[in-house]
């Protein structure tokens, strides 16, 4: 028996991110590893907020945040995890030509986001001076928006990656798992947003 | 060519290790690492009680003092005590559920070697201008002060090796979860294997909020940031409960695994299944559900108002309970019992009336208005040292005891191991029991000098003189290892064991289970025997064994990371040093493109050679 | 098994023989003597608590002790085959709920005296004082009495290092630390509260009988944190009256008898030493204020009172208390004109009450 007749099997299971004892160890381990990172946010998050009206006679939450740039990036993000959604269902169908293509519309809302994420710093940075040695805030800001940016970047490599990777053969057992855990993480990324949006820019301007 | 391990020259053992993803091997590493790192803590500890063992005395300098206090504890909690914990949990954990390996040996060996280089970087402070000197929490304030480097290689080394540990956690949660032989349901497992599981829980969940303390304590100290700027607004008190939120459910990140440890030792040792078995798990459970939420126990004096306090101090003084359920149920394991006292059970009983002074003494911390005497003394140092060492350190001494020739083969000796119990178990309650009194008495904690005419010297110098006792069995026990390195092959179940380790080889083979066994019940090696039949029953037929490849690409990662540490910390100095740090995380990241590019399915330990190697 | 029990023996032997030979500790200093309020409330929980855990551990000595006793394997029983009991419902509920009755008896006192420590509705009726905590030093500052709140920052007496309060008599303490954090300990009259550079916090102490109280920083601040020492002065409510009229009276402008004193007094200014340390109310608060330095008990919080150890603290602070504000704050200061400083500092007594009309009964 030879590894390649496993990991390639005639007729793909209907849950191929699942089918190997490897998969299923990645579908768990990134399901803890989400658990970590909750705290983590959450951790970033109670600093922001015990930070959010240090503002050190700088700017302010009201003065700064502009809710229609946000509202793009919220929309940005909410729709690539949707598209991430459809490739995972066109993977369960064995569609592996549909899934890259869903794949590389989220890719492309993923750096729209960014782009949105790299204006807003620098319209703030350089704008309105607001930096986050600015003041006790703007490091608490910099530092939970700028965490998710990052997460936001690194999801953005994994996918790039695994697309490059994966360009020329198809999908198999042994990729399968990889996809999956990279969208359950996205989808992450995705709702840590939306808690963002709620706690930081909508209290940050009407509160 | 035979897949079966061969015998090795040096250079090639070197390279096995430094590639290794055998959680065994991985084992190993971890207890050499954590052993080598608990001698430099011990002989920080020696320092530390030689300065105090007379009033106003210069045998180190003030600030060579905190820095040597800061040290010991930060080496003995982050890179003696958990390494040489997880150390365990790898040897033994994938035994006790009848797993062939964890469910990442990638990430499992990634682990150690973020942990050993994160420790090596802290370590390298000492020659490089100074080690950190902000104690072993650090609070925010004094350790933006700091004006040496110290602190910077705090935050960096425990980063790295924060890191490691968390993906440690992850990979043990996911084994049990996914990785249980056929029958070994979760009320089946052994204890040991249960308190690790919740521990990983706590390291999941622990870890996280001191990672966002140490970046942001990071950035304060290099970046200019001002979390921790009172000037421009920031609140020192955020490092504090991050710290705490991390750091209290360390302290049962130490001590729920050896709980488990001692369970099992208790019940091996005295031939009667675990008394209790569910309430012990659950017990378990709870203590690290309630660890999360008393962490402002530590912060009494902080200012919270009596609300918090009050809560905090309830929450605190609950743990008694699963506690005491716990102590109960190890006495009534033992009772009606055949009790058999060696060494490793000599660490376990002694562990019952020291550990049980440690619990006391934490129920009377948590009564909040008695606190305010007791904080930032010696009765504080007491307290933990009470249950880090007798708890922790005993557990582990029993654990190695217990499991020796399960991991390297050969029994440790018995009449060098009790000289090392008793010499240690006087020391350390010579040591610290005093320094209950002395914190009273008025003496605070982290103290360079006690001053003449306080009435504080009889008691430090009793507690000096224990120091030595604990350095002496130290020294014991490294001797014990050495002479038992060269005694006689150990049989694969020396203590007539109850549990799936004790049904294979000693040392096992690397592939564990030759055909995974079949569990069907608690003590499942017990039950085989008390039926007669003496060996597990297997569950699959022999076939070919699946096993993942060695990597050298988690030592370059660590290697990478670590060399871009030292680009973090000293571009503050030198904007030069941006060179070394783009070229550490170049080549951490090159490593980690390389793992993603590179398939890695592994390779089939074929059943012939299975079959030859049974015969 | 003999050899065993008595091992065990001669450590607890042990234990119990330098628990007595190390006695309660040093008068005002220890907290097992309790002299004030706050000292006296930690100590009942601290008993109450001691007193029930130690029945919990004697009970798990007792069954432990028994085990060893009665279930050690013996000869002739290797191959003895103990019951493999599951557990006892009854045991197991016993042994959950006596635990948590227990708790309770616990927790509910410490929750009341929480409540009361912290109650500081009463502080405008009462003596007010900011704390400030500074790298090895303290500094105290008394709020005027019609500005109990401090919001107008009215200061009747500014001092340092020696902080008199009258007995029998609550006394606020408003803490804030000018550096980072510290924590005050005086632990015969109160437990401790730390004193943080973003926030004030209140405690109030209520000292029960005349003395010089020994006080400690409890938080790591630097090299010598070991050696941030102060002191409280507790005095009858008469004498208090009389050195707070005394030091508000007192005139820093005011020549010493002695010609070396005016020296001293002359170099004090010429170098430089006044522009951090204040004489009297007025003046920076850089450094500790030495209004009343000549009746301090110890130099620098830790030196003997005598000329040598002020000469030398003058002369090298960095040998005294590594890592203090002062070194290099000044010109060179050579010895003949650090004993002139120092004589001028001795003779700085605006008040008659002193540590010494402490500890006279």
């Amino acid at each position: 028996m030879s590894h390649e007749d496993v990991l390639n099997p005639k007729s793909m299971p209907h849950e191929p991110e699942k089918a190997t004892l490897e998969g299923k160890n990645k579908f768990i381990g990134l399901w803890f590893f989400l658990g970590g990172e909750t705290v983590l946010f959450a951790s970033l998050f109670g600093t922001y907020l015990a930070l959010k009206d240090s503002t050190h006679n700088g700017p302010s939450t009201h003065d700064l945040y502009e809710l229609g740039l946000v509202f793009l990036m919220t929309i940005l993000l909410l729709t690539s995890s949707l598209t991430s959604v459809y490739a995972m269902y066109h993977m369960k169908n064995n569609d592996y030509k549909k899934m890259q293509l869903w794949l590389a519309i989220t890719a492309l809302l993923g750096i729209g986001f960014l782009a949105c994420e790299i204006y807003e710093f620098s319209h703030y940075i350089i704008g309105e001076g607001f930096t986050f040695r600015s003041s006790a805030f703007g490091s608490a800001f910099y530092a939970l928006i700028g965490f998710h940016g990052g997460h936001v970047l690194f999801g953005l490599c994994w996918l790039m990656s695994l697309m490059v990777r994966n360009a020329k053969r198809g999908l198999n057992l042994y990729n399968a798992p990889k996809f999956n855990t990279f969208s359950l993480y996205w989808h992450f990324i995705d709702v840590v947003w939306v808690f963002i949006f709620t706690v930081v820019y909508l209290m940050g301007k009407v509160g | 060519m035979s897949t079966v391990a061969q015998k090795r020259g040096l250079g090639a053992t070197l390279w096995e290790y430094l590639t290794t993803i055998d959680h065994k091997k991985i084992a190993h590493l971890y207890l050499i690492g954590g052993g080598l790192f608990f001698i430099l803590g011990g002989l920080e500890a020696v320092i530390i009680r030689i300065q105090l063992i007379k009033p106003e005395n210069d045998f180190i300098s003030a600030g060579l003092y905190n820095e040597m206090i800061t040290m010991h504890g930060t080496t003995m909690i982050f890179l003696a005590a958990m390494p040489i914990i997880l150390g365990i949990m790898n040897a033994v954990l994938p035994l006790q559920i009848g797993a062939r390996d964890v469910a990442f040996p990638f990430l499992n060996s990634l682990g150690f070697w973020l942990f050993m280089f994160g420790g090596i970087l802290l370590n390298t402070s000492w020659f490089l201008g100074g080690a950190p000197d902000g104690g072993w929490t650090s609070y925010a304030s004094f350790a933006l002060t700091s004006p040496t480097h110290g602190i910077d290689f705090y935050v960096m080394g425990l980063q790295l090796a924060g890191a490691g540990t968390l993906m440690g956690g992850i990979n043990f949660l996911a084994t049990v979860v996914n990785m249980r032989a056929p029958g070994m349901t979760y009320m089946r497992m052994p204890l040991f294997t249960w308190a690790s599981f919740i521990t990983s829980v706590l390291i999941l969940f622990a870890f996280p909020a001191f990672t966002v303390a140490l970046f942001l304590l990071m950035f304060d100290r290099m970046f200019g940031t001002a979390f921790f700027d009172v000037a421009l607004g920031g609140n020192t008190v955020i490092w504090q409960h991050l710290f705490w939120i991390f750091g209290h459910p360390e302290v049962y990140i130490l001590i729920l695994p050896i709980f488990g440890l001692f369970s099992d030792i208790f019940s091996t040792f005295s031939r009667k299944r675990l008394f209790g078995y569910t309430a012990m798990v659950f017990a378990t459970m709870l203590i690290a559900f309630l660890g999360f939420m008393v962490w402002a126990h530590h912060m009494f004096t902080v200012g919270l108002g009596p609300v918090a306090n009050s809560i905090f101090a309830i929450g605190t003084m609950a743990i008694a309970v699963p506690t005491g359920i716990k102590i109960f149920n190890w006495l009534a394991t033992m009772w009606g019992g055949s009790v058999k006292i060696n060494s490793a059970m000599l660490w376990a009983l002694g562990f019952i009336p020291s550990f049980t002074i440690g619990g006391m003494t934490g129920v009377m911390l948590g009564s909040a208005v008695a606190d305010f005497q007791y904080h930032d003394t010696y009765f504080v140092v007491a307290h933990f040292h009470y249950v880090i060492v007798g708890g922790t350190v005993f557990g582990i001494f029993a654990g190695l005891h217990y499991w020796w020739p399960k991991m390297f083969g050969r029994i440790l000796h018995e009449g060098l191991g009790k000289l090392t119990f008793w010499t240690f178990f006087i020391g350390f309650h010579l040591t610290f029991f005093i320094q209950h009194f002395l914190g009273l008495m008025g003496m605070p904690r982290r103290y360079w000098v006690f001053l003449k005419g306080q009435e504080l010297d009889v008691g430090n110098f009793i507690s000096t003189i224990g120091a030595f006792f604990m350095s002496f069995a130290v020294i014991v026990f490294l001797i014990n290892i050495i002479i038992t390195a060269r005694s006689e092959k150990a049989p694969a179940d020396p203590w007539d064991g109850r549990t799936l380790e004790w049904a294979i080889s000693s040392p096992p083979p690397f592939y564990n289970f030759e055909q995974l066994p079949l569990t069907r019940g608690l003590d499942p090696l017990w039950i085989e025997k008390s039926e007669g039949n003496g060996k597990m029953i297997p569950a699959e037929p022999l076939d070919d064994i699946h096993m993942p490849n060695n990597s050298i690409l988690p030592f370059l990662m660590s290697l990478g990371f670590f060399i871009a540490g030292f680009g973090f910390i000293f571009q503050t100095d030198n904007k030069l040093w941006y060179i070394v740090l783009y070229a550490g995380m170049a080549f951490a990241f090159v490593c980690m493109f390389i793992r993603s590019f590179k398939d890695d399915t592994g390779y089939f330990v074929k059943k012939e050679d299975l079959e030859r190697e049974g015969e | 098994m003999k050899g065993w029990m008595g091992k065990l023996k001669v450590f607890f032997l042990l234990s119990i023989v330098t628990f007595f030979l190390a006695g309660c500790g040093k008068d005002n200093l220890t907290a097992l003597v309790p002299k004030g309020f706050g000292a006296q409330e930690s100590m009942k929980l601290i008993i109450l608590t001691t007193v029930v855990m130690t029945l919990v551990f004697i009970v798990v000595l007792i069954l432990f002790i028994v085990v060893l006793l009665r279930y050690r394997r013996k000869k002739g029983q290797e191959d003895y085959i103990p019951k493999q009991v599951e557990g006892n419902k009854t045991l197991e509920t016993v042994w959950t709920v006596i635990p948590i009755i227990l708790v309770l008896i616990m927790a509910i006192p410490t929750v009341i005296s929480t409540f009361v420590l912290a109650d500081d509705s009463k502080s405008k009726d009462h003596l007010n004082i900011e704390v400030k905590g500074n790298q090895y030093w303290w500094h105290f500052k008394y709020r005027d009495e019609e500005d109990p709140t401090g919001k107008d920052k009215n200061y009747s007496i500014q001092t340092s290092q020696d902080l008199y309060i009258p007995t029998g008599e609550k006394v606020y303490l408003h803490m804030k630390s000018n550096d980072v954090i510290h924590s005050f300990w005086v632990p015969s009259i109160s437990g401790k509260m730390d004193v943080n550079p973003e926030n004030e916090n209140t405690m109030y102490i209520e000292a029960y009988e005349e003395g010089v109280y020994w006080g400690k920083c409890a938080e790591l601040c630097g090299p010598s944190h070991s050696l941030m020492d102060f002191k409280v002065i507790a005095v009858s409510p008469d004498e208090y009256d009389k050195w707070a009229k005394d030091m508000q009276d007192f005139d820093p402008k005011q020549k010493p008898e002695e010609k070396v004193a005016q020296e001293g007094k002359e170099l004090f200014e010429s170098k430089s030493c006044i522009a951090c340390h204040a004489i009297g109310n007025e003046g920076s608060d850089t450094g500790p204020n030495l209004t009343d330095f000549g009746n301090r008990t110890k130099y620098a919080g830790v030196l003997d009172p005598e000329k040598d150890n002020l000469v030398k603290w003058i002369t090298d602070p960095e040998s005294v208390k590594p890592g203090n504000e002062m070194t290099g704050k000044y010109p060179e200061v050579s010895d003949e004109e650090a004993g002139k400083i120092a004589e001028y500092l001795m003779q700085l007594k605006p008040s008659d009450v002193s540590p010494k009309s402490a500890s006279k009964n």
